[in-house]
């Protein structure tokens, strides 16, 4: 089986999306081509021919595919499916605009947001915001998959594959990029990130995310997300969003803080590996599903918690 | 300008569905149902444009049960014109590929200049149907829009992106699919529910279109997901990271 795999990397920088899609493809069993798709793109290239499993980097290399634009992407990749039984791309906004327009130019249906490969026609998927999980086989001749990047671990950088130029389309034309207006940070990305720690409705203001939460955030090393009263407040920018519809996340660590736990935040952080909830409401619905609770009031709770973490040499 | 505005019926978001003991699917029996919420903010994004003077038709479509005219009815009232539903069986789910395909044969027909739909279900979380259309019609598509702008034969698209916010600009006509900051759509009043039963609703088939909505994936099997057990209370930030550092060993 064949497959080819579609690398998310921004500015030549391969993303770390890419690797945990990878250890998804390689549960399918098969060569892996990994497709960098960009302009200026070759070290997100060499990046990618490092990871273990990868068989073959090809790289297509344009002006009109600098911005990832699903137009371009999407001609780059369907001639490129004659040669592959499988497209498989993390579901990140990059991946979830794109592959629906290469699987409907296939005339096959897509499998969204794998969590689980069960074998090579079946996978596993959330539905209803992860409140059910489904159980899908995909008779397709060829099959198009998104893969749900907190259900894989990344794979190991030791590989060396072969990098290929390949010759892209000319441009589709039919959209322009104008431009992008990208929140920076020095912390972990939100999506991958090994700790995280967001902030509810409970921190009252942005200039208490500043204040308290992201100390002890930068004191663990961890990313900064949010809760969406917490993004609809205002507080913050809809990026650090984590829930039903925003980023769904999966940290070794992730510390609920001021957030009383809707279903839709849940739906985005509850198969962390250890959730911890900070409330000073004890009855707050976050605390059925934290593995460590601390009722408290969290404006003296985080400062102490940046003091100890500092103390302990975290 | 016509707009055209898909919408869908689903579990309405605040209930909490029950999966089937026999892992066949979700109980639907006596569950309320409402329109998609990612399509009311379509459907009131249309309505936005048309009151700016931007476009004089909006036309609505639905692919489901007989039930889903009370959908389309509840889009009318929010300012639509008229509607259209393409009927399908009950309990017959359709995938996003042959909603597509029915959705390109209604855009030849009506010939819009613009499609707005939802990014996603929250039913069947699958995330797309308008990349599927903007495909097999060959129009540009600008998704999770947090803004539109409307210039002279292009749109401009402001979409939530992993990192931040793009801008992309479409030639027209287009495909657009909504994120939730895009607007808050308003809540119909009475006298528009009123005036919403007396605007036209036509009732088609698939095969009015030649579309067949045979699923092209198996379902095996729908489950539970694995509950969390609720863990334990501790009294102080120190016996927090002490149990973080040895008995979880995460920090």
């Amino acid at each position: 089986m064949a497959i080819l795999l579609l690398a998310e990397h921004t500015n030549g920088a391969l993303q770390a999306a890419t690797g945990r899609a990878v250890s998804a493809a390689k549960a399918l069993g098969g060569d892996i081509h990994v497709l960098v798709a960009g302009h200026n793109c070759k070290p997100a290239a060499e990046a990618a021919a490092k990871l273990s499993g990868v068989a073959k980097v090809l790289v297509a290399d344009a002006p009109h595919l600098e911005h990832g634009l699903a137009e371009e992407v999407s001609a780059l990749i369907v001639p490129l499916m004659a040669n592959y039984d499988v497209l498989v791309a993390p579901a990140t906004t990059y991946g979830k605009n794109v592959l629906p327009r290469v699987a409907a130019s296939l005339d096959v249906m897509q499998i969204s947001d794998i969590t689980k490969v069960v074998s090579a026609d079946t996978f596993e998927r959330p539905i209803y915001a992860g409140n059910a999980i489904q159980t899908v086989q995909s008779p397709e001749a060829k099959k198009v998959v998104t893969v749900r990047i907190s259900a894989f671990p990344s794979v190991a950088e030791d590989g060396s594959a072969p990098v290929e130029s390949i010759a892209a389309p000319a441009a589709v034309g039919l959209s322009t990029f104008e431009k992008a207006e990208l929140t920076s940070s020095d912390r972990p990305e939100l999506a991958s990130a090994r700790i995280v720690i967001s902030g509810g409705r409970g921190l009252q203001s942005s200039e208490n995310f500043k204040k308290f939460l992201e100390p002890v955030a930068d004191a663990m090393g961890a990313a900064v997300g949010a809760s969406r009263a917490a993004v609809d407040a205002g507080y913050v920018p809809n990026d650090m969003q984590v829930g039903q519809t925003g980023k769904v996340v999966a940290p070794d660590l992730y510390m609920a803080v001021g957030i009383s736990g809707a279903i839709q935040h849940l739906a985005g952080m509850k198969d962390s590996k250890i959730i911890v909830a900070i409330n000073k409401d004890g009855e707050a619905p976050i605390f059925q599903v934290a593995d460590y609770g601390l009722v408290a009031d969290l404006f003296q709770a985080l400062p102490e918690l940046e003091a100890e973490l500092k103390k302990t040499g975290q | 300008m016509k707009i055209l505005v898909p919408v869908k019926r689903v579990v309405d978001f605040n209930v909490k569905i029950r999966v089937k003991s026999d892992a066949s699917g979700i109980d639907l029996a006596n569950v309320k149902m409402s329109m998609n919420p990612f399509d009311e903010i379509a459907v009131e994004e249309a309505v936005r444009i048309k009151e700016k003077g931007g476009a004089d038709e909006i036309v609505i479509v639905s692919v489901g049960p007989s039930k889903t005219q009370e959908t389309v009815r509840t889009a009318l009232a929010i300012g639509a014109d008229r509607g259209i539903l393409v009927e399908t069986a009950d309990g017959a789910a359709v995938e996003p590929l042959a909603v597509a395909k029915i959705l390109k044969a209604v855009v030849e027909a009506e010939k819009p200049d613009l499609v707005i739909l939802g990014k996603q279900a929250i039913d069947d979380d699958c995330n797309q149907t308008g990349q599927m259309l903007a495909a097999l019609l060959g129009w540009p598509q600008g998704t999770f829009a947090s803004k539109l702008v409307l210039e002279s034969g292009s749109l401009l698209v402001t979409r939530e992106v992993d990192g931040g916010l793009e801008t992309v600009r479409l030639k027209m006509p287009a495909i657009v699919t909504t994120d939730l900051r895009l607007n808050e759509p308003r809540y119909p009043s009475l006298p528009n529910i009123m005036k919403a039963k007396k605007k036209p609703l036509d009732v088609k088939k698939p095969t009015d279109f030649g579309v067949d909505v045979t699923p092209r994936l198996k379902v095996l099997r729908i489950a539970e997901p694995a509950t969390r057990k609720a863990g334990v209370k501790v009294g102080s930030v120190a016996e927090l990271v002490q149990k973080l550092k040895t008995e979880a060993g995460v920090l």
